[in-house]
C-alpha cells in the first residue's frame, strides 16, 4: 500500500496526515472533556451531551445572525463573542438540568442515563419548533476559513489551527480549575467521599451544580467551534455522542488524562488508516481495536485508584 | 377537444379558457365539459376505493418526525400544493382531492406499516411520498400484495421497477453519465476522484460513473466511502491533493456535505478554479442552505431541476411554492419531482375516466405533462419519467446558475447493462 507513493511524497503524507489527525484529535477533545467531567467527576451519564453542544452551535449561528445585520463592522470577531455566549447559556441551562432533574438522581446513576435521554430528545424537538427541521448555515468570517501553506502539498486549514490553539487552552485551564481552584478541589473532595465532604463544610449541592454547569458549559463552546466544520441541524448532536463516549470510556472514565490520551490514541490511528484504507473500514478497525483493549482493561486507558 | 386531455396548472388553464372564451365557442363547450356533472361513483370507481360523489381519497407519507424531516418537508409541501391547486380548479372527474398525510418517522417499518393503513383501511387511489431507497423497499411489498399506487419523487440508484410505483425522480444513469460527459467535453476532464457516504446509493452510482469513465478511457484515481454522518474529511482531501484529479465527483449525502464542503475550502481547494473542480449530485438548494452558500460556490451539480430554471412553468411553481410556504424557502430537485407526483396521477386518472388501479396504470406509459415545472415530461413504458438531465454552478447566494442541459430527453434506464 506504500509502494503507489514516492518517497517524499510519504513524508508529506504522514506529515499531512499527522496533522489531520491532531485537528481531529482536538475536536475529539472538545467533545470528551465536558463529558468526562460530568461522567468522572460526579458519576452522571449524560446523554443529552450532543444536545449540549448543538445549543453551543445554534447560538452562534444566532450571533452571527446578529452581528451581520446589526454590527457588519465587527463581524471578524463575532466568533469569540459567540464562544462566550455559548458557555454561558449551556453552563446555565446545565445547572438548571441538574437543579430540576439531575439531582433528584444521585443515587440512582443508571436512571440518569434513561433521564438525560429523554432530555436529549426534548431538546431536539425543542430545536426543531424554534430552528426549523432543516440545518442552518453558520457563516464564519474569511479569516477563519483560509489555509496556510507550508510546501507545495502540505496546507494547513487555519480554522483546524484555531480548535487546536482553543483545545489546549480549554484543557490547560479545566486542568488548573480542577487541581489548584477551590472549587476544584472541593469537587474532588466530594468525589472521593461525599459524605466527609460535607461534614467538613463543603457544600455538596453547589459543588454538583457547577461541575455539571461546566460540563454543558464545555459542551457549548465545543458546539461553537465545530460549526467550523460540522453541521448545525436539530439531530447533528447525536453524531458525536458515539465517538465522545468511546474516547471517555477508552481513556477510562474518571481521569482528565486519560481522556487525552486516549483522544490521541484513537485520532492518530484512525487518521492514518483513513489514509490507506477506506474511510469505513478506517473506523471499523478502530473500534475493534477499542473493544479489544477494553476487553483487556475494562476500567480504560487510564483510571485512578479510588478506595471504594 | 385536445385540450381536455392535457393537464396543466390552474394558471395555464385559466389562461388557455380566457384565450378560448374569447375566440371559438369549441373552448366553451370544453370550460363546460371540465366543469360538468361528474361521472358516477360506480363507472369510475369498481373497485372500493375511497371515492364518493364529492371526494377522492389520497395519502401522503412521508418523514415528518427524524433524521429524514430535513430532506422530506420539501416533498411534503409540493404534495400538498398541488393538490390544492388540482382542487382550485375542479379536482379529479370532478371529485375534490382530501389528503391524510402519514408519519413515516424516518422508520422503514413506519413507512411499511402505514403503508398498509393508508391502502387497506383507507382505501387511498393514490399514495405520494418516501425518500430514501431503503423506506421504498419497505413499502414495496405492501403497495404490490394490495395493489396501490405509489409516486415517489427522490432520484435514486434504479435497478427497480414495479408495477405499482411511479418514479418521479431520475434513475441513476439519466443523472450520472449526461454530467461525466459534460465535464469531459468542456471541461477537458481526464481523471476522477470519486467519493460519498457509504451506502447503497452513492456506491451503485458511483459503480455507474467509473463503468463510464473507463469507457471513455478516462482514469479514476481514487474511491473513497464515509459513514453517515462522517464529519472529518481532512484525510480523503489530502489523499486528494496528492492525486490531483480534474474532477472531484462527490456524492456525499446529508449533515457530512456541510462538513466536506466547509473543510474542502479550508484546506485551500478554490472550487472557482476549474481544476479540480467539483461536480457533485447530491447538494440540492436544500442542503445549500446547511452548506453556505460561500463554501460551496462553484462546484458544479448535474440533476434535472434547478430552482433558477427560466420557463413559464417554473415561474408560476416558484411563485406558487413561495406564496403558500413563505418567501425565504428554497426549491430542490427532489420538491420539484414530488409537485409532479399528483399532477401525473391526475393526468392516468382523466386519461383512463376512471379511478382504478389496474386501469390507471394502464394510462400511465407515455403520458405527457407540458406544464412541469422541470419542462415536458413523459412517462416511460418502464414507469420512470424521461427528463433533460442539467448541469447548475453553484452561487454565493445559495442558487444554482444552469449552465448547461441536454438538447433531448434522457431514456430512462433502469436496468444499464452489467448491473443486474
Amino acid at each position: 500500500m506504500f509502494a503507489d507513493y514516492t518517497s517524499s511524497e510519504l513524508t508529506a503524507i504522514f506529515a499531512m496526515q499527522g496533522f489531520a489527525g491532531l485537528i481531529l484529535f482536538s475536536v475529539f477533545v472538545l467533545m470528551a472533556l465536558g463529558l468526562a467531567i460530568i461522567f468522572g467527576q460526579m458519576g452522571v451519564i449524560n446523554m443529552a451531551h450532543g444536545e449540549f453542544m448543538i445549543l453551543g452551535a445554534y447560538i452562534t449561528y444566532l450571533t452571527s445572525q446578529l452581528f451581520s445585520n446589526y454590527l457588519p463592522g465587527l463581524f471578524d470577531g463575532y466568533f469569540f463573542v459567540a464562544m462566550l455566549l455559548a458557555f454561558i447559556v449551556t453552563a446555565a441551562l446545565g445547572a438548571l438540568v441538574e437543579w430540576a432533574m439531575i439531582r433528584h438522581l444521585y443515587k440512582r446513576p443508571l436512571d440518569t442515563l434513561l433521564a438525560t435521554w429523554g432530555l436529549s430528545l426534548i431538546l431536539q424537538q425543542l430545536y426543531r419548533t424554534v430552528f426549523g427541521a432543516r440545518e442552518v448555515g453558520v457563516s464564519l468570517p474569511d479569516w477563519l476559513m483560509g489555509s496556510y501553506a507550508i510546501t507545495d502539498i502540505i496546507e494547513v486549514p487555519i480554522n483546524g489551527i484555531f480548535v487546536m490553539a482553543l483545545t489546549i487552552m480549554i484543557t490547560i485551564g479545566v486542568y488548573l480549575l480542577m487541581q489548584k481552584s477551590r472549587l476544584g478541589k472541593q469537587t474532588r473532595a466530594v468525589v472521593q467521599n461525599r459524605a466527609m465532604a460535607g461534614a467538613v463544610g463543603i457544600n455538596t449541592e453547589k459543588v454538583d451544580r457547577y461541575t455539571f454547569a461546566l460540563g454543558c458549559g464545555i459542551a457549548g463552546i465545543a458546539g461553537s467551534a465545530f460549526t467550523m466544520v460540522g453541521s448545525t441541524g436539530p439531530t447533528a448532536g447525536q453524531l458525536y455522542i458515539v465517538d465522545t463516549f468511546l474516547v471517555v470510556v477508552f481513556g477510562g472514565a474518571s481521569s482528565l488524562l486519560g481522556t487525552v490520551a486516549s483522544a490521541f490514541t484513537i485520532s492518530q490511528a484512525q487518521s492514518t488508516m483513513e489514509f490507506f484504507l477506506s474511510g469505513s473500514m478506517a473506523k471499523v478497525l478502530t473500534l475493534l481495536t477499542v473493544v479489544g483493549i477494553l476487553m483487556l482493561r475494562p476500567q480504560g486507558l487510564f483510571s485512578l485508584k479510588v478506595r471504594r | 377537444m385536445h385540450n381536455l386531455k392535457k393537464t396543466g396548472l390552474s394558471n395555464s388553464l385559466r389562461r388557455n379558457l380566457l384565450k378560448g372564451m374569447m375566440a371559438l365557442p369549441a373552448a366553451m363547450l370544453v370550460s363546460q365539459l371540465s366543469f360538468a356533472a361528474a361521472p358516477s361513483t360506480a363507472e369510475v370507481n369498481t373497485t372500493g376505493l375511497a371515492v364518493t360523489d364529492d371526494t377522492v381519497k389520497v395519502g401522503i407519507l412521508h418523514s415528518v418526525t427524524g433524521t429524514m424531516a430535513i430532506s422530506e418537508t420539501g416533498s411534503v409541501q409540493a404534495e400538498m400544493l398541488a393538490i390544492e391547486q388540482i382542487n382550485a380548479m375542479g379536482g379529479v372527474l370532478g371529485r375534490q382531492i382530501e389528503y391524510i398525510q402519514e408519519d413515516g418517522a424516518s422508520d422503514w417499518p413506519t413507512f411499511a406499516e402505514k403503508s398498509k393503513k393508508l391502502l387497506v383501511k383507507d382505501k387511498t387511489a393514490a399514495v405520494f411520498g418516501c425518500w430514501t431507497s431503503a423506506s421504498r423497499k419497505a413499502v414495496l411489498p405492501v403497495f404490490e400484495q394490495y395493489n396501490g399506487m405509489l409516486y415517489y419523487p427522490t432520484f435514486y440508484e434504479g435497478l427497480e421497477q414495479s408495477p405499482n410505483v411511479i418514479y418521479t425522480g431520475q434513475e441513476a444513469t439519466q443523472q450520472i453519465i449526461a454530467g461525466i460527459d459534460w465535464v469531459t467535453d468542456t471541461k477537458d476532464a481526464k481523471s476522477f476522484f470519486l467519493l460519498g457516504s457509504d451506502y447503497i446509493w452513492p456506491r451503485t452510482s458511483n459503480k455507474i460513473a467509473r463503468k463510464h469513465i473507463e469507457k471513455l478511457g478516462l482514469k479514476v484515481v481514487g474511491e473513497e466511502y464515509y459513514p453517515l454522518g462522517h464529519t472529518s474529511f481532512n484525510s480523503v482531501i489530502n489523499k486528494i491533493k496528492l492525486k490531483k484529479p480534474d474532477v472531484i465527483y462527490a456524492i456525499v449525502v446529508g449533515g457530512s456535505n456541510v462538513a466536506f464542503y466547509k473543510q474542502l475550502k479550508a484546506a485551500g481547494i478554490d472550487m472557482n478554479k476549474e481544476k479540480p473542480l467539483v461536480l457533485t449530485i447530491s447538494v440540492t438548494e436544500d442542503e445549500i442552505l446547511g452548506i453556505g452558500g460561500e463554501n460551496i460556490q462553484g462546484a458544479y451539480a448535474a440533476m434535472k431541476y434547478f430552482q433558477s430554471l427560466t420557463n413559464q412553468n417554473n415561474e408560476e411553481f416558484v411563485a406558487a411554492f413561495k406564496k403558500r410556504w413563505g418567501d425565504d424557502i428554497v426549491i430542490g430537485d427532489v420538491t420539484q419531482a414530488a409537485y409532479l407526483g399528483p399532477w401525473l396521477w391526475k393526468a392516468a386518472v382523466e386519461k383512463a375516466g376512471s379511478f382504478d388501479i389496474d386501469k390507471v396504470r394502464a394510462a400511465s406509459p407515455n403520458l405527457e405533462l407540458t406544464t412541469a415545472p422541470e419542462g415536458y415530461v413523459k412517462v416511460h413504458e418502464n414507469h420512470h419519467l424521461w427528463s433533460k438531465t442539467r448541469i447548475g454552478h453553484a452561487q454565493a447566494d445559495g442558487q444554482y446558475n444552469i449552465v448547461y442541459e441536454t438538447a433531448d430527453l434522457i431514456e430512462p434506464n433502469p436496468f444499464p447493462k452489467g448491473y443486474q
